[in-house]
């Protein structure tokens, strides 16, 4: 089955003469020197030269060396690997929308701006916030816009001494990472025994320097914060704003609102939590909620009705400015609009409802044999330990999540929370069935009970294995030469 | 129906809710205090049948005008280009789509060698040492590039950039710098292109960096070997933002010392799509390698001693190095990566140059077309590539409604960005149109001018 059209590189396979893609003649009368000498290089960049059926055989069998979701059943915790209906794609090739130019006029894209106008308020439902920016790219540019607004928020009181981020451990690299490029210094908040954040921690910590205080709720062990509504009061109090990084937003789709427990904005993670395909690491798209005192200052343009037209809204002087061109990712933007009208208020919870049956169900079928350090219950993921398997038979979580490869499986993430060790971060989603988690959590503890010298050779199935990763980083080869 | 995607039946849960040990689904959300309970269903619409929602879809669409439905001569930053079938038929293989990150190697090889061959094109492309696996899109990339330069050359004093580059990356840039105390000069470009003795005067030993954008905002060339010349003297870095179609005849910025080279790749590739996702080209020096925003895959060995492909350098990144981290950037736009790259390897060195002359010869024919209509003069006297200017003796914005209703999108108005160009049309002219499509909109506008006056 196997051939090297796949694992040859494209360079490698080139022959001068061959050609994919062939164009018509110019019919427009020749000129000569319409470009100065000096401009001109001396011959066309040296790409491959490949026919269209090796090109075509290259890419499809590439295509067969990965897995993905509609091959494989994907628990990579935080990444909310569901399903991506096939109804979305068809969709999104429309003629009206797929070539929309994105300066098109705003009478010529009414169609578009009612779907955009309508997501502002879909995610502005879903968040109980008041405004919506569509444009940041990804959550990550999300969670830097939002802190784009807050520093202009702060600055335009005249309250811009707060300098301060505060972000709890258990966070993504990227809020402390955000917080650096929108100028401010960030503060580590512990997390408890419980893995929830530290009241007495965050107390010491908060004074009038807060400008932000980032969390994730659901924070990325899985856990609800039961004492949010304190921790939004005890901030606010401070003179200090809450985000809230919606990347768990899975868990609690109408059951409860960021801005009811007392965020002041939001990102979205469109691509996951309303299913844009992750196209092996992009595009995302992260969208921004806020409440009514932060809305002048988020990106322009916004989508505004008047009577039956739509239009873009630019006059924005408050607004921090753009952080990307044109309107955002639009492609998965209207996915996200796709997935939220085929499932209406009840559907929505009812994703919730089943992703959090599912990873408890998951939970309760592994935690007696692989330690879960943070309780019997969970929302949408649970963070499982592989430290005690580490101690007493030298099998790392790296280990595991290499053999579960060799069951078809994807692994979960591994080694995030930074707060667990040998942190196994596992989240089934909504749209796996009980037979699956059942063959997923069979062969988790099949994996377990193996040879460990076997286990660090894993995976044994899958034409590679364990790539050497500091040979890559000492001596980078970052293109073919 | 509005369970559209879930499995577990009835059954199924309760079996389920038995292992958990909870009475009911309720139960599991015990985490969440009443007080913050959402007590109503949310506010949105009733869930839709896929019928039903193809039908709404279908409505909304017919709403809009796309490419496909007038000649489209708009531009700015996305164009109505050629997309070979190929394209669309592997980035419709799900297993690429449905994919994410490539964090298990070993399950994301195919991913991970169509990356490294994309990061392989741009350097072809380019002519530059390294690439990464992509950012976002073209204006974003602009900004990550200045950050990139004031962290090498550890100059916070300014940056200096042309009005001729893109005002949208403008402004993006400005919006990244806003917090970093980091001043940034705006250079007029008021004959269209940045004067090499006006950057000569500015750029001093404080400044990180020079923006320009080539081919420019307005179609025109700069002149990138001065303009890298006047920088490096002053040991500032070029940063370049180009038109990866462009280099089919252009000179690449590896030829012309640029440390720095962006894109927006909407062009290798990518449907319009009302402006995203596109995808981010970045390429530099391979001094830079360890100050590169975004995902790297490198070449290595497997076990065996196999030739394999990993992400790599992710010392870099975020979930590494957090509040030291490169960039906050934690994906690429891989689908868009591998469209570029199918795209690339289709067209090859030759397919890339006709498409570029196409593109060169049908907007020279357009612009000789468009003045030979009274009340239309080209803008700016520069060489241009693929996009030209031209000033109206009428309001552009009554023009453009008049040409629309003809069927052409005829370009955009520039008033928007530059106060001095109220009067003037910015023109693009893909390898699409054709010699009639050419003349009949010359003949649309000299119409629509005709019956202004």
């Amino acid at each position: 089955m196997n051939n090297t059209q796949s694992t040859e590189l494209l360079f490698e396979m080139s022959r001068p003469g061959r050609r994919c893609h062939m164009l018509p003649d110019c019919d427009v009368p020749a000129v000569v020197d319409l470009l100065p000498a000096s401009a001109r290089a001396d011959a066309p960049p040296p790409l491959p030269e490949v026919g269209e059926i090796d090109l075509i055989r290259h890419f499809t069998n590439l295509s067969t060396r990965n897995m993905s979701i509609d091959t494989n059943f994907y628990p990579l915790g935080s990444c909310t690997m569901k399903y991506n209906p096939k109804r979305h794609e068809r969709l999104a090739a429309l003629p009206g929308m797929a070539d929309l130019h994105p300066l098109a006029d705003d009478d010529s894209s009414q169609g578009m701006l009612q779907l955009l106008f309508e997501m502002q308020q879909f995610l502005a439902e879903i968040s109980g916030l008041d405004a919506v920016s569509l444009q940041p790219a990804a959550g990550a540019q999300g969670e830097l816009t939002a802190l784009f607004v807050a520093a202009a928020y702060f600055r335009d009181r005249g309250d811009a001494e707060r300098k301060r981020v505060l972000v709890p451990d258990s966070a993504h690299g990227t809020n402390p990472a955000s917080a650096s490029l929108a100028g401010f210094q960030s503060v580590q908040i512990k997390s408890n025994a419980k893995g929830l954040v530290d009241l007495d921690d965050l107390k010491s910590k908060l004074d009038e320097r807060t400008a932000v205080f980032m969390i994730t709720n659901p924070n990325t062990l899985g856990l609800f914060e039961g004492q949010i509504a304190a921790i939004t009061e005890m901030l606010h109090a401070a003179g200090a704003l809450v985000y809230l990084d919606g990347a768990n937003m899975n868990a609690i789709l109408g059951i409860t609102r960021p801005g009811d427990f007392g965020a002041d904005m939001q990102h979205y993670n469109v691509h996951k939590t309303f299913t844009g395909p992750h196209g092996a690491g992009g595009p995302g798209s992260g969208p921004i909620a806020v409440r009514n005192n932060l809305a002048p200052y988020l990106p322009a343009p916004l989508v505004v009705k008047e009577g039956e037209r739509y239009r873009l809204d630019f006059d924005r002087p408050k607004s921090i400015g753009r952080v990307r061109s044109f309107f955002g990712n639009v492609g998965i933007l209207y996915r996200g609009y796709c997935y939220i009208r085929t499932l209406g208020p009840d559907g929505l919870k009812s994703i919730s409802e089943n992703a959090v049956l599912n990873a408890n169900y998951l939970l309760a079928k592994i935690k007696h044999t692989l330690e879960v350090p943070h309780g019997d219950r969970c929302m949408h993921e649970f963070v499982a330990s592989a430290h005690k398997l580490l101690t007493q038979k030298k099998i790392r979580a790296m280990d595991i999540a290499k053999r579960l490869l060799d069951f078809g499986f994807h692994a979960p993430t591994v080694y995030f929370p930074l707060v667990v060790r040998e942190a196994l971060m596992i989240e089934p989603t909504e749209t796996e069935s009980k037979e699956t988690l059942d063959a997923f959590a069979a062969a988790l503890l099949r994996i377990i009970e193996e040879d460990a010298a076997f286990l660090q050779q894993a995976p044994h199935s899958l034409g590679i294995s364990r790539p050497d990763e500091v040979k890559a980083a000492k001596e980078p080869i970052l293109r073919w030469s | 129906m509005s369970d559209a995607y879930i499995l577990n039946t009835l059954g199924d849960r309760k079996q389920m809710l038995a292992k958990i040990g909870a009475a009911s689904v309720d139960e599991l959300f015990a985490m969440v205090p009443a007080s913050v309970r959402l007590k109503r269903p949310l506010n949105i619409p009733p869930a839709l049948s896929e019928m039903e929602l193809s039908q709404h879809m279908r409505s909304l669409a017919a709403r809009n005008r796309g490419a496909g439905d007038r000649i489209c001569f708009l531009g700015g930053g996305a164009y109505d280009h050629f997309i070979p079938s190929v394209v669309d038929a592997i980035a419709g293989r799900s297993e690429f789509y449905t994919a994410y990150t490539p964090y298990q190697a070993e399950a994301s090889q195919g991913s991970l060698q169509a990356f490294f061959e994309y990061q392989t094109l741009i350097c072809q492309l380019t002519g530059m040492d390294v690439a990464n696996a992509s950012l976002y899109e073209g204006g974003s990339s602009v900004a990550e590039a200045v950050l990139m330069a004031v962290n090498i050359t550890g100059r916070k004093g300014k940056v200096l950039i042309s009005e001729s580059v893109h005002p949208e990356y403008r402004q993006v840039l400005a919006t990244y710098l806003a917090n970093l105390h980091v001043e940034l000069i705006t250079l007029p470009t008021p004959n269209g292109f940045l004067d090499p003795d006006d950057i000569k005067r500015a750029v001093d030993d404080q400044t990180a960096c020079v923006v320009v954008q080539h081919p420019n905002f307005f179609g025109g060339l700069e002149e990138v070997e001065s303009l890298a010349a006047i920088a490096h003297a002053r040991k500032s870095l070029f940063v370049v933002s180009f038109d990866p179609i462009s280099l089919g005849l252009l000179k690449r910025p590896g030829q012309y010392e640029a440390d720095i080279a962006v894109a927006e790749g909407q062009n290798l590739g990518t449907p319009l799509g009302y402006g995203g996702p596109y995808l981010g080209v970045l390429a530099c020096r391979k001094e830079f390698v360890r100050q590169i925003p975004g995902r790297i895959v490198g070449q290595t060995v497997d076990r065996n001693g196999q030739r394999c492909w990993a992400l790599t350098l992710q010392t870099r990144e975020q979930h590494i190095r957090r509040e030291k981290a490169t960039s906050n950037i934690c994906t690429n736009q891989g689908l868009f990566a591998l469209r570029a790259a199918v795209y690339l390897s289709a067209l090859g060195p030759q397919g890339l140059k006709q498409t570029a002359e196409l593109c060169l010869r049908n907007a020279h024919y357009a612009a000789a077309e468009l003045v030979k209509v009274s009340g239309v003069e080209l803008r700016f006297q520069r060489p241009f590539f693929k996009e030209f200017v031209v000033r109206l003796n009428a309001d552009v914005s009554r023009l453009l409604t008049k040409v629309r209703t003809a069927g052409f999108d005829a370009g955009l108005a520039l008033g928007r960005w530059y106060g001095n160009l109220n009067d003037s049309l910015l023109v693009a002219v893909t390898e699409k149109r054709t010699r009639g499509e050419i003349d009949e909109l010359a003949a649309a506008v000299g119409k629509a001018l005709a019956s202004g006056k």
